[in-house]
């Protein structure tokens, strides 16, 4: 457990040293997300009503955008190496990583996306809802998201092939993200946002431990 | 310079490579590879380019699986549990793991929670210490790869495995680490070094790989 604080604590070192990767993610999101007004028009009532869908991809695109590096920088310089040596399982070093990527990309993003939907002239009486669905949202972005970067890793052509396999698995989350967003009874796609995080919690590390071992063989 | 003290008679190999093999893309980089090491003794990986040295040193440290062969540390298995392998190896890789945009000492503080004292003696251990406060990426070639030496005065590992230690260190800095090496061969530490520049390790002994591989 100490090691793996250390390693988290190691993350969030990095991510403030190199602050370019989380910023230049949080103004994506901000930017992409104030296209929709220029392209659909100023309607408060038509862009209200995209509002959770449009932060909902925005996000998930935004959080992405640093996966290739989560390992790709790491890998490169050979520190990975030593953190596959640093005596935890290869699934705790990808898990550790998942959740640096989270606390440095996720929760930024969860903070800046009640400005950008009331930007989106989304109710302000709905902005909680969109968040709770957002909090778990991030969560699968991270963990999806970092087990796509480590299955990518070391092939060329990984920065495009990382979206092309992350995305696809990130339709469900989705689906009941945004619907639950804007459900007047949104018990039941909690209950499938919630599923997916039980699937993935453990899946995700335990198959990016395994593709980190096989990087680096 | 005395010569280390050979340590008591504690002679049975603590770890033993048994006709290891490895392959690297589609290639047998070598085969029927074995040695045993005492504490307090090192090994000396020689041979051409692409013999499969850093192959070898990778495979010890649990970070490649072996195709054939066993790595034995007392006696069993030591690769079935690698994070328990990995606590028992300090490994110098060829790559030297520094992030250009922290200082020295930062970077010795990313891989561990070590007191001011004990990152201060590891970077005095390389002759770093004016450079600490420096940004990595301003650092010489030479002076990254004591860097990376660094991170042996922080390992309480039994076995250390260097690649390449000595590439782009100057004369004196060669002494330090053969003094360094030395002290923890002393201690009963042992090393496994593969290398192409001289590096004085008194009693070592000497593999060379790449008999076998034609091209």
């Amino acid at each position: 457990m100490k090691i793996f604080l250390g390693l988290v604590r190691r993350e969030l070192v990095l991510a403030l040293r190199h602050a370019g990767d989380s910023v230049a993610a949080l103004m994506f999101f901000v930017i992409a997300a104030s296209l929709f007004p220029f392209a659909l028009g100023p309607s408060a009532q038509a862009l209200a009503r995209i509002a959770p869908g449009v932060v909902w991809v925005v996000a998930l695109l935004a959080a992405l955008l640093p996966l290739n590096r989560l390992f790709g920088a790491d890998y490169e310089d050979g520190s990975l190496d030593l953190l596959m040596l640093s005596g935890m399982p290869a699934s705790a070093v990808a898990f550790a990583k998942m959740f640096g990527h989270w606390l440095t990309t996720g929760v930024p993003l969860l903070i800046a996306a009640g400005p950008v939907a009331i930007m989106l002239r989304l109710n302000g009486d709905a902005v909680p809802q969109l968040l709770a669905t957002l909090l778990p949202g991030t969560l699968l972005f991270s963990l999806v998201g970092g087990m796509s970067g480590a299955i990518t890793l070391g092939a060329r052509g990984g920065t495009i092939l990382l979206p092309l396999i992350a995305l696809p698995l990130m339709i469900p989350a989705v689906i009941f993200g945004a619907a639950g967003a804007v459900s007047p009874h949104p018990v039941s796609e909690f209950a499938m946002l919630f599923a997916l995080l039980a699937v993935f919690f453990p899946l995700a590390p335990t198959a990016a431990g395994a593709a980190l071992r096989a990087a680096l063989a | 310079m005395p010569e280390p003290a050979v340590p008591k008679p504690q002679n049975d190999p603590l770890l033993r490579a048994c006709t290891l093999a490895a392959i690297r893309g589609e290639r047998l980089v070598f085969h029927d590879v074995s040695f045993s090491l005492i504490p307090g003794g090192a090994l000396l990986l020689v041979g051409p380019n692409g013999a499969g040295k850093s192959s070898l040193l990778r495979l010890l440290a649990g970070l490649t699986p072996p195709i054939a062969g066993e790595l034995l540390w007392k006696g069993e298995n030591a690769l079935d549990d690698p994070p328990l392998h990995a606590t028992r190896v300090c490994f110098v890789g060829h790559h030297d793991a520094i992030k250009p945009g922290l200082t020295v000492t930062d970077n010795l503080y990313l891989t561990g929670r070590w007191t001011n004292a004990q990152v201060l003696a590891a970077l005095a251990s390389v002759n770093l210490e004016p450079f600490a406060a420096l940004p990595a990426r301003l650092l010489s070639s030479g002076q990254r790869r004591r860097l990376a030496l660094a991170r042996l005065a922080l390992s309480a590992a039994p076995l250390w495995l260097l690649d390449e230690p000595t590439t782009g260190l100057d004369a004196a800095s060669v002494r330090r680490l053969e003094v360094q090496c030395a002290a923890y061969r002393a201690a009963g530490g042992m090393i496994v070094a593969a290398t192409h520049l001289p590096l004085d390790l008194p009693a070592a002994q000497y593999l060379r790989l790449g008999g076998t591989n034609t091209q």
